[in-house]
């Protein structure tokens, strides 16, 4: 059609790229967060095709990435190709992404077919049996079940088997030993009995117990896959690029190549991305990420720069001390990763469960097993119906329900933006009767922002004309604020490093800047036009959207709430009263935070902490369950529980809801196959089990609590 | 009764094409991108 004509990549390789698409080998990743349809993945592959030197390019539209093979073109001329076609594009780091496949959730995926296809064909010759077949028919269809579900069960039950080794060699037990002696147990059993010409054989048993857990395993190994990639990508997106002074030039290097003894350039409003010391004679940094404190920080020539401050001033130079796994901040994270915080001892309910029901089922079987043999004193008799028993309490409700639960749950709360990083952490948010909020950043957004309230609307259009000549924070934030503004024209201006900037109108001077710099009273940033009287822009402190909403659905959930923050008491108390919280305590480090934290559980609380800084991570880490938006640092996403991926808090309350109605479904699906045991044990028991009843026992139970899993996508 | 002697084996062919089928799909990565499989054919590329 025209359109694709006017592409001139498919006029030179007509169709090429899609045949040979797997032989090609993406070496830039982008994220495209505003992707959303068919037109999209149409425009961005042809604006990127359209590019000299790109050879491949394929969009992934449930990740909402695109894999580029480039050579010779930067990754930055490809991100404002994009641009230039009216999509946002971030570059991820290819080596934090890691492996893009998922070769583990393939292999269950496999499995599962191969059970599926094993447990169809089987059951249709079970049908056969049940039908009445006799004789020599029957014990044909037995030898056709078990050349069919012996290498099937032995292949696709590998999981189960090697997960029960494991904890029988740590002497422990969980789930898997249970289910991995039923599906042995009953196959073996099953082929002497084939083998003898018995009347019963438990192959479509086995297998159907072997499918339906594959099942729970795979949809577990899903969403943990999915939340890991999402996790890795916000890691990916941080640039990991530092400005290295070499004989008077900055050369950008990766941040893993600094060594100590580097001269390192920090330009304005960039990171400093290792600890080092102040070679320049001032700078102004903020600290908020480390401390919670919005006041910037002076520094003189000498002091200690850590990693992870923001510089608000001129560009200054540091000498590295401390690089890559030996800065402070890494050395923190690396802390919380290693700590042993409460919940690595946390032990989740089908765990719990598994503990009382694991022996448990152990023992009844051996019961009736050695009953029986007294009372008949039939060795094969008694072995078929422990095998029967075994069979029929097999936990898929266990092992079924509660991942069927997770994924429903987890997959909800992604829709809403919120990223589960924990197997557990719903369970322990379901627990929670207390939240502490941290303020800088959680509930204020990190980026500083300006009020225009002292400014006269006229003097709007220089302020936003000499905003936008400077990178600072402060400018942009005032930029941003005058979006709607249109900026007049100004001759002369220039930027004056760490006090302003100022440019020429009509012949008089304009300047944006600090009190000192544009000849005013007063210490913050302020306009002055000419002679006439200056105007202050305060920096103020926004409120994170939802915020209102969110501490409102929390309270009416029960939840306490408070707020620990770094920051000084006069920041603190206003916001305090305006949000409506009454615990509020000013000045706390984050040993104090932790501290509290502590203490709090010890009293008996189950505590949510919410926070993005360093001085958060610890308690992060040592609350019972944490939640920290995407802004936060990465050690702190490390520490959380659950990434909140919206701006927005006002879904935080659906969180707890749909974490308390997926503990509950999980329990009731317990008692759900609870109560098809009540029924079926004693029927086992007694003897009177055949493959048919075990068939209908099993996959009856295993549907019913699979769709009451489903309901948790109904929580609103 | 000697009819199973033909049909068993086929339903068992039969059974054995879906599953090697469903793993050629697993393989060549046709669940990486459900999503943007289910956009693409509504591209208009047919007439390259």
């Amino acid at each position: 059609m025209s359109t694709m004509s006017a592409c001139p990549a498919c006029v030179a390789g007509p169709n090429s790229d899609k045949v040979e698409a797997y032989s090609h080998k993406p070496n830039v990743h982008l994220s495209l967060p505003t992707i959303h349809c068919a037109g999209c993945i149409g425009a961005v592959e042809r604006a990127l095709m359209a590019m000299p030197g790109v050879s491949y390019a394929r969009v992934n539209l449930s990740l909402k990435r695109v894999a580029i093979e480039a050579r010779g073109v930067s990754v930055d001329a490809i991100v404002r190709a994009l641009d230039g076609a009216g999509y946002e594009a971030h570059p991820l780091d290819a080596s934090v992404l890691g492996d893009v496949e998922n070769k583990e959730e393939r292999a269950l995926l496999i499995r599962l077919s191969v059970a599926g296809f094993a447990m169809m064909n089987v059951m249709l010759l079970s049908v056969a049996i049940w039908s009445g077949a006799d004789g020599a028919t029957r014990d044909l269809f037995h030898l056709i079940s078990a050349a069919i579900s012996l290498p099937a069960v032995l292949y696709a039950g590998q999981p189960f088997f090697r997960s029960a080794q494991r904890a029988l060699v740590r002497g422990t037990m969980n789930m898997d030993v249970p289910i991995s002696l039923a599906i042995l147990l009953a196959s073996a059993m099953s082929l002497y009995e084939t083998l003898n010409g018995g009347r019963h054989a438990y192959f479509d048993a086995a297998l159907s117990l072997t499918f339906f857990l594959l099942v729970g395993r795979y949809l577990d190994q899903r969403t943990r896959s999915a939340a890991r990639s999402a996790a890795k990508e916000l890691s990916a997106l941080e640039v990991r690029t530092a400005q290295k002074m070499l004989n008077g030039k900055a050369v950008e290097i990766s941040v893993d190549d600094l060594s100590i003894g580097d001269l390192v350039l920090i330009p304005t409003g960039v990171r400093v991305p290792v600890d080092g010391q102040l070679m320049t004679a001032r700078a102004t940094t903020d600290r908020s990420f480390l401390t919670g404190e919005t006041a910037s920080v002076e520094l003189a020539q000498g002091a200690a720069v850590q990693a992870g401050e923001i510089n608000l001033g001129a560009p200054f130079q540091i000498t590295a001390t401390a690089v890559g796994e030996d800065t402070t901040l890494r050395r923190l994270s690396a802390l919380v990763e290693t700590a042993e915080s409460s919940r690595n001892r946390y032990t989740n309910l089908a765990d719990r469960a598994a503990r009382i029901y694991a022996p448990a089922v152990h023992l009844l079987a051996f019961a009736a097993f050695a009953v029986w043999y007294w009372i008949s004193g039939d060795l094969r008799l008694s072995i078929n119906i422990a095998v029967a028993v075994l069979i029929i309490t097999c936990p898929c409700a266990l092992g079924l329900a509660v991942p069927a639960v997770a994924t429903a749950a987890i997959g909800k709360l992604y829709e809403k933006g919120f990223l589960v990083k924990s197997g557990t952490a719903l369970e322990r948010f379901a627990e929670v009767d207390r939240v502490v909020f941290d303020k800088t950043g959680t509930l204020t957004l990190p980026e500083t922002s300006v009020s225009l309230d002292l400014l006269p609307s006229n003097e709007k259009p220089y302020v936003l004309a000499l905003a936008q000549a400077s990178a600072h924070p402060t400018s942009r934030a005032i930029a941003r604020a005058l979006r709607d503004v249109t900026p007049v024209a100004l001759q002369n201006l220039q930027e004056m490093p760490g006090y302003g900037v100022q440019g020429e109108f009509d012949g008089s001077v304009v300047r944006l800047g600090r009190g000192a710099f544009i000849g005013a009273e007063f210490t913050g940033t302020g306009f002055r036009f000419g002679d006439s009287a200056a105007h202050e822009i305060p920096m103020v402190e926004t409120i994170r959207p939802g915020v209102e909403t969110a501490l409102e659905g929390l309270s009416a959930l029960g939840l306490d709430i408070m707020m620990l923050s770094g920051d000084r008491s006069a920041a603190v108390a206003p916001l305090a009263k305006r949000l409506g919280i009454t615990s509020a305590l000013p000045g706390v480090t984050a040993e104090e935070k932790h501290a509290a934290m502590q203490e709090m559980e010890h009293d008996g609380h189950h505590v949510l902490m919410v926070g993005d800084g360093l001085n958060d991570t610890a308690s992060l880490a040592a609350a019972h369950a944490s939640l920290a938006p995407s802004s936060a640092l990465d050690a702190s996403r490390n520490a959380a529980d659950i990434i909140c991926l919206r701006e927005s808090f006002a879904d935080l309350p659906l969180v707890l809801k749909i974490a308390r109605a997926a503990t509950r479904l999980s329990k009731q699906n317990f008692a759900i196959a609870a109560c098809y045991n009540l029924i079926a044990v004693p029927v086992a028991l007694l003897g009177f089990a055949t493959p048919l009843i075990a068939a209908i026992a099993m996959s009856a139970s295993s549907i019913t609590v699979l769709l009451n899993a489903l309901r948790v996508g109904r929580v609103s | 009764m000697n009819i199973l002697a033909v049909l068993i084996p086929i339903s068992l062919i039969l059974g054995s094409v879906g599953l090697i089928a469903f793993l050629w799909t697993v393989k060549s990565g046709q669940y990486d991108d459900a999503e943007g499989s289910a956009a693409r054919i509504l591209l208009d590329d047919d007439a390259e």
